[in-house]
């Protein structure tokens, strides 16, 4: 269970980018946030994976406080982010150092096969495509075996067919080991395609404004009517989100701007 | 490196050769950058050869070859050649890794940067050759004070290179690391050190080539021994074809370093765009 408690993030300079996050996650569910641009997507994923530290309120994995970067917290970028000194082999067993190195090898080919990238294991970065390079980030952070995996608009830069087969991808490497998934996106067919759970929140501070339900089965149909209502009823949510009054402001962010 | 290495060559050789790199040995059109030195000597030893040309101020390649030749024989280039090597290898390496310890404080700590990059600024405003009436006075006409000045043309290019480099190092590339949780060593020597390297190597061979041009001006200004010192010993007798043939072992020489230097890295530099590598290898 990853629990956020009062989750609230207040930059050095004043912005107030998240404000009062309350939410629990099952092990193993697949939830997608979405919401306008500057409501505190991306760092609400950056206090989960300890890379910035929460000003208010915490986030508990099974128990336990996290503070900093967790064994068990996996993140893909927006970007790949592979090391383009190692070959996609060596970026992909780049965090299994404290395996033996025959495990490590057989856990990074098993890797390559499952998204569809086996004998690529000796090229550089440099040598794949956009589509492909976000795949090896994919695995990267899913060889570690992590209960948690944040994805930050990982899909954003691609294509529309190479976005759908990377959902499949995704899909089935969750499928192998069950993380949850916590993936932050602004396209609503690619929440409605992938999510258990969709959270649209709402900017200024960046807080959740609701949560609509779903009602759908897996493997979607993302022709039927249920997923099209589905589709509906976030981006009638996302419009009331954009709509919806601020609250008062918080004193430091009027402290910083009182000019 | 930890990763998958073996898995990695082991793709790698079944995979076809890339890039201009499998050929080590010069192509054809490597070799066409010959064509125009060597017309020019040649239609200068027709000139010559002809009585177009006086032979005292710019003397033939048969010459000048003959020269080499004779000092090669005689055992004099090996001398001067070996001369000229260890003092620039003695001040390059002072030199380089004074600026790369000065350079990766100054690039990862803003507090060093503060502190020192400024003092450095003003010392690399002074002309190098113009310390030399100083270091005579403090260490003398011999090695010490030729061996510093090279250190001194080493030092800049590398110290900023080598800042600059640690400086612009991709914060998302870092960020990788804390996410895999690498501690400050494993940060350096895993993300830190791979990324910078492309630049540290660039900047050693620009320091290398100052350290060969201060050589020059050291063993100018007195040397018993050095191809510095046969530039001038050609010039007080009027010896023109040892003044050429110097420069020429110069270039040789400054090339094969050079050379070395590139090929010394390239095992880690692998993984770069072919365009940067042939760009790198000039
Ligand atoms: N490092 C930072 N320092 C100051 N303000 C920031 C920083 N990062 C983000 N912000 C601000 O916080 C708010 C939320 O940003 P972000 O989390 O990136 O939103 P999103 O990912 O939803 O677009 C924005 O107003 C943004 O300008
Ligand atoms: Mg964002």
């Amino acid at each position: 269970m990853l629990r956020l408690s009062g989750l609230s993030k207040t930059y050095p300079n004043g912005t107030q980018a998240l404000a009062d996050v309350t939410l629990d996650v099952p092990q193993g569910e697949i939830v997608a946030f979405v919401g306008g641009s500057g409501c505190g997507k991306t760092t609400m994923l950056r206090l989960i994976a300890g890379l910035e530290q929460a000003s208010k309120g915490r986030v508990e994995l099974d128990g336990e406080t996290l503070t900093a970067p967790h064994p068990a917290v996996g993140v893909i970028f927006q970007e790949p982010r592979l090391l383009p000194w190692l070959t996609v082999a060596q970026n992909i067993g780049f965090g299994l150092s404290a395996l033996s190195r025959a495990e490590r090898e057989a856990r990074v080919e098993e890797a390559l096969l499952r998204v569809g990238l086996a004998g690529y294991g000796g090229r550089w970065p440099r040598e794949l495509s956009g589509g492909q390079a976000q795949r090896v980030a994919i695995v990267r952070a899913l060889v570690a075996r992590p209960k948690v995996l944040l994805l930050d608009e990982p899909f954003s830069a691609l294509d529309a067919f190479t976005r759908a087969s990377l959902h499949e991808h995704l899909i089935g490497l969750w499928e192998a080991h069950k993380p949850t998934l916590l993936l932050v996106t602004h396209d609503v067919e690619e929440a409605v395609t992938l999510a258990d759970r969709v959270i649209v929140l709402q900017p200024k501070p960046g807080r959740i404004f609701a949560e609509p339900t779903l009602d759908l089965t897996r493997p979607r149909d993302k022709v039927g009517h249920d997923f099209a209502d589905a589709k509906r009823r976030i981006l009638a949510a996302l419009d009331g989100s954009l709509q919806a009054p601020s609250p008062t402001r918080p004193r430091e962010e009027i402290a910083g701007a009182w000019w | 490196m930890s990763s998958a290495d073996t898995a990695a060559s082991r793709s790698r050789a079944a995979a076809p050769p890339r890039g201009g790199f499998a050929a080590r040995a010069p192509s054809p059109r490597a070799l066409l950058g010959l064509l125009l030195p060597l017309a020019l000597a040649l239609g200068y030893e027709i000139a010559f050869r002809l009585g177009l040309v006086e032979a005292r101020l710019l003397p033939p390649p048969s010459r000048v070859f003959a020269t080499l030749a004779e000092l090669a024989r005689s055992g004099d280039l090996l001398t001067h050649a070996s001369a000229t090597l260890a003092r620039v290898f003695a001040g390059f390496v002072f030199g380089a890794v004074a600026a790369i310890l000065l350079g990766a404080l100054t690039g990862s700590s803003a507090l060093a940067r503060r502190l020192l990059d400024p003092t450095l600024q003003a010392l690399r405003a002074v002309p190098s050759l113009a310390w030399v009436p100083l270091f005579i006075m403090w260490f003398g006409i011999f090695e010490t004070s030729k061996v510093t000045l090279i250190a001194v043309g080493v030092f800049f290019p590398v110290y900023l290179g080598v800042m600059g480099a640690i400086a612009s190092v991709d914060r998302k590339i870092v960020e990788v690391g804390r996410v895999f949780r690498l501690d400050r060593v494993a940060l350096a020597r895993r993300i830190l050190l791979p990324a910078i390297l492309p630049d540290v190597v660039i900047a050693l061979r620009s320091g290398l080539g100052l350290g060969f041009m201060f050589v020059v001006a050291a063993e100018i200004m007195g040397a018993s021994e050095g191809l510095g010192y046969l530039l001038l010993d050609g010039q007080q007798l009027g010896k023109a074809a040892q003044i050429v043939a110097a420069l020429i072992a110069f270039a040789v020489l400054g090339k094969i370093c050079d050379g070395l230097l590139a090929a010394a890295a390239r095992p880690f530099l692998r993984w770069q765009d072919s365009f940067a590598r042939a760009g790198g290898e000039g």
